[in-house]
This record gives C-alpha cells, structure tokens and sequence, in this order.
C-alpha cells in the first residue's frame, strides 16, 4: 500500500509536467488543427533558459521560472508568426511536414548552440523528505504541483474570463465567424501559442529542477506523450488536456514501479490506441457526427 | 494492352541498360565502396517511399509507421539468414509476408482512423514494435543483431527497386489503384459509389508493408547490423518527408525524392553540426514555397522515345 501511494506520488508529478505540456497541445490543436511537434522542443528551450537563469544568473526558482516561461511565450508567437503562418491554409500533411521540420530545426539548432551532452541542473530547491506516515514526500513534489495547479487555474481564469480568452473559445469554435465578429484571429492565434509555450516553459524548468539533468532532445518523447495525454482527454478541451496528462504520468510510473519499465513507452501508446478505437474523441469529448 | 507492347519492351531494355551500367561500374571499380553504400540506402528508400506513397499519397492515409514494417523485415530477414542458415530469396519472402502481415494486424484496426489521429496511431504501434524488439534477447535486445551475413548487391537491390515500382505502378492504374484515389479524395463519396473503402484502404497498406519489409530485408543483409533505434519514428518521418518532397501520388517523385534528399544529406556531411539544421531548413521552404512536392502529381513519360521510335 506505501508503495502505491509512495509510487502515486511520483506518478503526480510527472504527470503535472504532461499536463502542463499536454494543455499547450491541446489548445493549438484546438484553434488551429495542428499538432505542433515543435512545442516539445519548446519545453526543452525552457529548461536550458531555466538552466541558463540558475547557473550563470544565479537566480532562485521562482524568478527563473517567471523568465523561462515569458521568453518561451516569445519563442512561441515567433514560431507561430515565422513557420506555421504561412502554411495555414495548407493541406494538413504539409502543415505536418512543417511542423516536424521547425521541430528538427529547434533540436538540432539548439544542440549546436549548448552542444549535445546532458547538463546537470543545479540544486536551485534544497531537498527536504517529509515523511507522511511511511510515505516519503520530496518537497520538489509539493513545488511541482502547487505551480502547475496555481498556473492551470490561471489558464482557466484567462480563459473563461477574460476577452482573449474569449476570443479564443470563439476561434477554436468557428475561425470565420470569429472574424465576422470582429475578433482578430492572427492575434487570437498568437495569444494561443504563446499561453501553451509558457506553459511549455514552466514544464521544462521544472523537469530540470526535478530530475536535475536536461540535454537537446529532451523534448521529443514527452512532447508525444503529451500529445497522447491530450488525445486521451479530448484534443481541443482543456480539462481533458490536465486529466489525460495526471493518467499518463501515474500509469506510467505504476507499470515502471512493478518492474515493467522498459515497456513504459509501450504502454502509453497502447493506451494511446485504444483510446483511438474506443473513443477516438476522448473521455471528455462529444461526438460529432460527419458532415457530407 | 498487350505485355509485349513497344513501350514496354523499350521500359524493359532501359532497365537492362542501367542495370548492366551500373555492374560494369561496379566491377571496373569506378564506384567505390563509399559511393556504393549510397546508391544502396538510395534504392532501399526508393523501395520505402514508393510503397508508403501509395498508402500516403495515393489512398490518402498517413501513416507514420512505415519505419516499424521494415524493422520486422529487416529482423526477419537477419534470423532466418543469421540463424537459420537459409538463403536470401527465403529470407527475403518470409521477411516480406511478414511485413504484410504486420500490415494486416495494424492496418485492420487504425485505418478505421482518419488524418492526424491516424498518424499518431500507427506512430505508437511503430514505436510499440521498437519497444518490443528492444525487449527479446533473441534477436539481440538493445544490442542489436549482430552478423548478419552480407547478400545484398547491386543486383538483388536493382530488382528489387524495379519490382517494386513495377508492382505499385501497375496496381495504381489497376481498378484495385483507381479505387484507393478515390478514397483519396473523397472517402465518403467513394464509399457512397460502392467501393469497399476498408479493404482498397487496408490492401495498399499491406502491399507498402510488403515492400518495406524487402526493404528492411536488403537493409540488414547489407549492413551486417541492425538495431531497433534505426526504425524509431524519426526513419518513418524520413520516408514520410521523401514521399512528400517527391510530391504525394506521384511515384517516379518519389525515385526523384529519395535521390535527392539522400543527395542533400550526402552533401551536408561536410558540416555535420548543422546538417540537421540545415536539412530543417530545406524541408520547411519546400513545404512553405512548393507544398506539391518536386514532381506534384507528375510521372515521368517516355514521350521523347515514343516519338523517335514511331
């Protein structure tokens, strides 16, 4: 039973980090019908920023965290306003190709940069076991997971409450009748990817802080996994972006905690699939009926 | 049609023609063995690209998977050659019914899928496949398999590439061919006309994972070595960008696609810290200025010799 609950514990942070990836897939994909391969190599330049901030700035988590995630969202409009703009109206295995080629560009561009070796964080959170019966809880776990929910209710207030965030509902819904509405859709699109990069960034600060070693390609695999954790929720709705990501994280570290770790990838894409054919529109999703 | 028609026997001539030139090349030693490597990996994408444009570009499915056929080609090539003892045409048969049979297993369930969650579909089970070759020791696990006996040259490689062009070329114009470009463009309305969508869409994808799996067969009797890392997603994106850089639908695009970008990457081996970058580069303006591919939707015709000859 402390085992569970001890595993339980890891499960939840990593699943925040696929949460907190998986919220930026969803949204993009929702607003523009992209998968974004290059938002996993977002959350990797987030960590190096995060790892540049600790390291030479000697800054504390917190403000190396604030800036990793503003120059993610930066990073973010300009991919969206350089690579993705131009090929909107293109058809969709264009727009893939594209979106797979500003991925390798971010990859192989920032290995030239800090070069390919692993770089160790630097301990910006001294480490502090609390012990909660026979459960050990690190105080990293407790940082991971008060950011992502202080960060998720924040999505949900910009969303539902303010006139970006409506926009944004009002685009990913119906693009043309946004525009009739007057809604400017290239910024509302902006605004999209620059919500999911800095949250994108968060997550690979955080990452890096957690697991204290980040290097180039660190961002491929969660980037998928995140995507499988917004498709496991519904592509497009954000509750199911955070549900999805939780499920993913703890499947993942229960199959890894029994023994079975080198099938945890497996694993998530097996859950992938069958989500594919049993409800290819998500836990959380409607069905639509097509259209002729 | 006849078989024995003009234009054919002049096709069949060429072939033999680019076949004895490049054995005589091969034997007067003016390919070395560096040069020869390449034209190798160019026919096993050529191989590769041609059967996924036909799932991709001529019946319309993404697939990002195509990578995962060819390692169960590939593997079972290596044990029937490596530990099995048998020959290379064995080897290579069982390899591609494996492979289709691969095909089958995957294709039944994802192609009920359509556009990007297909993609990702056969995206997990390609990885799904890698996962569980990294996991049997008998073929090697992570390690890789190693001594492979070499049995691929420039013959076995040749016709194969033929085979397959010739395979796909003819089922493209077939009735079997007409009804996967009709699923392209318009499934429902195919469907709607009397055409079994499922079985035209899960038939190309079978025979593109018939042809991978030759190609994975020639990959690891060339190579002595394979391992599961070099099926991973990023080779089926590979393919992928080959088949779209040619131009989707267009199979002499796709020959002309694998040149090329094997080419490209030939060349930016002189600075290998930014080939990749580089080669991002290259993809996103073909994709931003020429989306169609190089060729669009073009073939190549022997008109020129048509002319001459009547």
């Amino acid at each position: 039973m402390e085992q569970v609950l001890q595993q339980l514990i890891n499960g939840i942070s990593l699943g925040s980090i696929y949460a907190l990836i998986a919220l930026g897939y969803t949204m993009v994909y929702g607003i523009i019908n992209l998968i974004n391969f290059a938002h996993g190599d977002i959350y990797m330049i987030g960590a190096y920023i995060g790892f540049a901030c600790t390291t030479f700035l000697g800054m504390g988590f917190i403000p190396a965290l604030i800036v990793s995630m503003v120059s993610s969202a930066v990073l973010g409009v300009i991919v969206e306003k350089v690579a993705y703009k131009p090929i909107r109206k293109s058809t969709r295995i264009a727009a893939l190709i594209t979106a797979i080629s500003v991925s390798l560009f971010l990859e192989y561009g920032m290995m030239y940069f800090v070069k390919p070796e692993t770089r160790t964080f630097p301990e910006v959170l001294p480490s502090q076991n609390i012990t909660l019966g026979n459960v050990i809880v690190n105080n990293k776990d407790i940082y991971i997971v008060i950011v992502t929910v202080v960060l998720m209710l924040v999505l949900q207030y910009i969303i539902h409450n303010t006139k970006t965030g409506m926009a944004m509902r009002a685009t990913s819904m119906d693009s043309e009748a946004a525009k009739l509405m007057g809604i400017s859709v290239d910024n509302t699109i902006s605004a999209t990817f620059a919500l999911g990069s800095c949250l994108a960034g968060a997550a690979g600060v955080m990452v890096g802080v957690y697991y204290n070693s980040i290097d180039p390609l660190m961002g491929m695999m969660p980037g998928i996994k995140a995507f499988i954790a917004a498709v496991i929720g519904g592509i497009g709705i954000i509750p199911g972006a955070m549900f999805g990501g939780y499920l993913l994280g703890i499947t993942e570290t229960m199959v890894s905690a029994y023994g079975y770790s080198l099938y945890k990838d497996a694993v998530a894409f097996a859950i992938l699939i069958l989500m594919l054919l049993i409800k290819p529109k998500g836990l959380f999703g409607k069905n639509v009926r097509e259209k002729v | 049609m006849r078989i024995l028609s003009k234009k054919n026997i002049i096709t069949a001539l060429l072939i033999l023609l680019i076949y004895a030139v490049g054995e005589v090349m091969l034997r007067q030693g003016i390919i070395d063995s560096y040069i020869e490597l390449n034209i190798m990996l160019i026919g096993i994408n050529i191989i590769l690209a041609v059967g996924l444009n036909l799932v991709t570009g001529i019946t319309g499915q993404f697939s990002l998977g195509h990578a995962a056929f060819m390692a169960v080609g590939a593997y079972t090539s290596a044990i029937f050659t490596a530990k099995f003892g048998q020959s290379f045409i064995v080897a290579m048969v069982f390899s591609a019914i494996a492979a289709a049979l691969a095909g089958v297993i995957i294709g039944i369930p994802t192609l009920r899928l359509k556009g990007d969650y297909l993609a990702i579909a056969t995206l997990g089970f390609g990885e799904i496949i890698k996962i569980v070759a990294l996991n049997i020791d008998y073929i090697g696990g992570a390690r890789g398999f190693m001594d492979i006996p070499k049995y691929t040259n420039w013959t076995w490689l040749y016709f194969m590439v033929v085979l397959s062009i010739v395979v796909i070329k003819n089922f493209v114009d077939s009735r079997g061919g007409r009804a996967c470009i009709s699923i392209s463009q318009d499934e429902t309305a195919a469907e709607a006309m009397g055409i079994n969508t499922t079985k035209y869409k899960i038939l190309a994808f079978v025979i593109g994972a018939f042809f991978a799996g030759i190609a994975g067969a020639l990959y690891a009797n060339y190579f002595y070595f394979i391992k599961p890392d070099s099926f991973g997603y990023m080779k089926s994106i590979d393919i992928l960008v080959i088949v779209v850089f040619g131009g989707m639908g267009s199979i002499a695009g796709s020959v002309v696609g694998a040149i090329v970008l094997s080419l490209i990457s030939l060349f930016l081996q002189s600075i290998p810290e930014l080939r990749m970058v580089v080669y991002a580069v290259i993809l996103f303006l073909i994709m931003v200025y020429r989306p169609q591919g190089l060729l669009g939707k073009g073939e190549f015709k022997l008109k020129f010799l048509r002319k001459r000859v009547a």
